[in-house]
């Protein structure tokens, strides 16, 4: 595994120039830290039934958690919460274990499969998936008290 | 010119060692990373170990293992006796008066609190103050927060300004009746700052309070005496000053260990025991619960002679021209900030690269076969000080060379060709 295939040119795009990155008003929030690396992220969605209507985060982070944040918040804009399930475990799956095999398409986020090489890095690249199933978490607990 | 640095450029120390060969010391700097040869800048976490260390322990149990202070047997007094003869040379090394001021910990961090359990729980009153600094490791934090918890006692910070020294008139405020420890760093593990003890303890002494000096980053590069610098208290670790893991040890004066209570109960640390009364062993066992890392002091005793025979004084006069070498080096890279400019340094530097991040040199040096550290260094607060949530840090020691900050250097400018 070459540093050319953990740092592809997407992964070095995103973590550039981030996409829907800053907050969003008046929508579920959930913050994630690595306290190992001081890694960073806030999550902000805004739900509109059970599809993720407006995404974005906000943190600081190496290259791989700031693309990945990114590149998270491009593929599950307009997704139901379910797929967007699917695909966190999915990308879960793809980093951590070495017999993967995929069970889906994800497109992109496939860029990110060099992470497994980097077991010191895996915790970088799932930090944005484990805030937005918390911000999602936090958004039904809300639906489900009102 | 570049290269394997041949003769140390200290025009006042004309006979100094030569460092060329040290490095066949160590054997760990022939395994390659990554297919490439292995450059260790990672020394401020743990120093890698000589041959004489490693021999030492296989030694100890191949010769040597047995209990201590328990046995009649020939093994059991071979093991005392050793034991016994790490904790002198301890002693001597540090310049303590009296060999019952050693005790044996498992390193800085259970040395700091063993004096914040034992000492703070019970002299620490409620509006007491315990003072220490921004640069302090987290080892050199928490503890003083739980003890302070626990009694009510409130805890002080000596801010630092932006070259990362601690403002001796902020620190002079900060002391007062009040404050009853004073708890330093005397090198920071973050910035590499040298505090200036010399002027700090007696303002601490002036109000009443006792000091104690971590020691972890500082006894591998000077030498410390610690009559001469008249701290209470003085902690360093063995793996730090290119010993084992798991030992270290806790320097406090003898009428200051004797007034304080038991950390941990259990064996070796009694006189004797009924159910209704124990009564404690003697200084320092008193504070040696249990079966203590015999192998570790061994290995220590080991590190520290081979240490002592280069000279501390040789070590920080090579150190500090290694430390000039990687300073000017860096200086010249482009976006490259150091964090941490303070005048008086050990062989620490702290640096962020502009758009990049700490973790992601720290992954592309390692496939160059570069270690380094990259995070906040246990040092939150430093962090937070000057705004970055991390840092890349290079520590050196007495194994590294000019060869060494040149292959990170152009490591280095790799992870600007990948971040183009």
């Amino acid at each position: 595994m070459s540093l050319q295939e953990l740092y592809q040119e997407v992964i070095v795009d995103h973590s550039k120039s981030p996409r829907n990155f800053g907050k969003i008003d008046r929508a579920s929030h959930a913050e994630g830290y690595n306290p190992l690396c001081g890694d960073k992220v806030d999550v902000y969605v805004k739900l509109d039934g059970n599809r993720v209507k407006e995404i974005s985060f906000k943190g600081n982070g190496c290259a791989i958690s700031t693309a990945s944040a990114s590149l998270m918040t491009e593929f599950a804009k307009l997704k139901t919460i379910e797929e967007v399930r699917k695909v966190s475990d999915e990308f879960q799956s793809m980093i951590t274990h070495e017999d993967y095999e995929p069970h889906m398409d994800i497109g992109k986020l496939a860029v990110f499969q060099g992470v497994r090489e980097f077991p010191t890095r895996v915790k970088c690249a799932t930090l944005a998936w484990h805030t937005l199933k918390s911000a999602l978490k936090g958004r039904e607990e809300i639906v489900s008290t009102e | 010119m570049l290269g394997t640095t041949r003769i140390i450029q200290s025009s006042d120390k004309p006979d100094l060692f030569s460092f060329k060969n040290i490095r066949l010391d160590f054997p760990i700097l022939e395994e390659k990373v990554h297919g490439k040869q292995l450059v260790y800048l990672d020394s401020a976490a743990t120093t890698q170990k000589p041959r004489v260390v490693i021999d030492t322990l296989r030694d100890y149990y191949e010769k040597c293992n047995s209990n201590v202070h328990r046995a009649v047997h020939y093994l059991g007094e071979k093991a005392t006796r050793g034991y016994e003869s790490s904790r002198k040379s301890i002693a001597q090394f540090i310049n303590a008066e009296d060999v019952r001021e050693i005790v044996f910990t498992r390193g800085t961090t259970e040395s700091v609190n063993l004096v914040a359990s034992s000492y703070g729980r019970t002299f620490l009153k409620p509006g007491d103050e315990v003072l220490i600094s921004y640069l302090e490791h987290h080892s050199n934090i928490v503890p003083w927060q739980i003890v302070c918890n626990q009694t009510g006692a409130q805890l002080k910070v000596a801010p630092i300004n932006d070259q990362g020294e601690i403002i001796l008139e902020e620190f002079k405020k900060l002391l007062s009746p009040k404050t009853k420890i004073v708890s330093i760093a005397q090198v920071s593990n973050a910035l590499g700052t040298i505090n200036p003890l010399e002027k700090m303890i007696p303002m601490a002494h002036d109000v009443g309070a006792v000091v104690l000096v971590d020691g972890a980053q500082a006894a591998s590069h000077m030498s410390v005496d610690v009559q001469k610098l008249g701290c209470d208290f003085y902690a360093f670790s063995g793996h730090k000053i290119y010993g084992p893991t798991g030992i270290g040890v806790l320097y406090g004066k003898a009428h200051l260990l004797e007034k304080m209570p038991p950390y941990h109960g259990g064996g070796e640390m009694i006189l004797s025991v009924t159910f209704e009364k124990t009564t404690y062993n003697e200084i320092p066992y008193k504070f040696e619960a249990g079966t203590p890392n015999i192998a570790g002091a061994f290995g220590m005793q080991a590190a520290l002679k081979y240490v002592s025979g280069i000279g501390l004084d040789n070590i920080a006069a090579y150190e500090s021209g290694l430390l000039q070498y990687a300073t000017l080096k860096l200086s010249r890279i482009p976006g490259l900030k150091l964090i941490g400019t303070a005048k008086n340094k050990a062989c620490v530097l702290s640096f962020t690269l502009e758009g990049i991040h700490p973790h992601d040199i720290g992954t592309i040096l390692d496939r160059e076969g570069v270690a380094i550290r990259t995070g906040h260094h246990c040092a939150m607060p430093v962090m937070q000080r000057f705004g970055v949530p991390a840092t890349a840090r290079v520590s050196l020691g007495i194994y590294n060379n000019r060869e060494d900050i040149d292959i990170f250097v152009e490591a280095l400018l790799k992870v600007g060709e990948i971040f183009r």
